[in-house]
């Protein structure tokens, strides 16, 4: 191999390289970005702390639009089963707060973009309170809260 | 081993139902062992995944109060019987499980 031959190999193998890369992540990037969990939000022992450490500075305006099913009365708070559906069009993400918990944000389901505005799970809940979901729709959020009573708390 | 996920998957009308149960105690990190006389650390999931063929339908983030045992329903639109479905899971202690289907 002539050093002529040599750059010019080296060249187009780096070429092909850089090519390569750029295809793989292209191809690789997700569709919902997975994002760093949010270990504020976690930790956060308030409901305002928790909404601002989620969703920092943004508005969210309360819609009749989100159901959350669950008993009014539970009598094990250890598990409280609990749907969440909303009719708002394309809906991004559903939240779940508690707000007397001692770490009131409980979860976050990203939806991607076959799903239909409907999540259904067991949750702890510790004391008698206010359980809101904050659904994300066309990039404003929306919230509702209900009442549970609850006879024995949930959180060991 | 078995698997710590148990799914069911139903279609009607291009909705597909999937109803998910996964092995795990979810500990609080609040809980206090009477016999050992101190608080069993914390074990939960923190994410749960969920992929139909390759692209990412449902990505959740946990925290501790989801209770034991987690239960974990949604609806989504687009499968055809057959289709693979993929639900993972991790811990906060590095534990993971993960198990595929063909959607019924």
């Amino acid at each position: 191999m002539t050093d002529e031959n040599r750059r010019s190999f080296i060249r187009h193998s780096l070429c092909l390289l850089a090519a390569l890369t750029t295809g793989i992540t292209g191809v690789l990037k997700p569709l919902i970005a997975l994002a760093e969990r949010n270990s504020r939000a976690f930790a956060a022992g308030t409901e305002k702390d928790a909404r601002a450490a989620l969703f920092p500075g943004q508005q969210i305006e309360t819609s009749d639009a989100i159901h959350i099913e669950a008993r009014d009365v539970i009598e094990n708070g250890a598990v409280v089963p609990l749907s969440i559906t909303t009719k708002l069009p394309a809906a991004e993400s559903i939240t779940i707060l508690v707000e007397k918990n001692p770490n009131p944000f409980i979860a976050k389901f990203n939806l991607g973009p076959g799903c239909s505005g409907f999540i259904a799970t067991r949750i702890k809940v510790a004391q008698p309170s206010d359980i809101i979901a904050i659904v994300q729709s066309q990039g404003k959020l929306y919230s509702t809260r209900k009442f549970v009573e609850v006879i024995t708390g949930g959180c060991g | 081993m078995a698997s710590s996920i148990r799914v069911k998957t139903s279609m009607r009308d291009g909705l597909t139902t999937v109803r998910a149960i996964i092995r795990h105690p979810m500990h609080t990190g609040y809980e206090f062992d009477k016999e050992a006389k101190k608080l069993i650390p914390a074990h939960y999931i923190e994410n749960v995944t969920v992929h139909h063929g390759d692209k990412v339908i449902l990505q959740c983030d946990w925290g501790r109060a989801i209770s034991a045992n987690p239960y974990l329903s949604f609806t989504f639109t687009g499968a055809k019987t057959g289709d693979i479905l993929r639900i993972s899971w991790t811990d906060n202690l590095s534990g993971s499980d993960s198990i595929e289907l063909g959607i019924q």
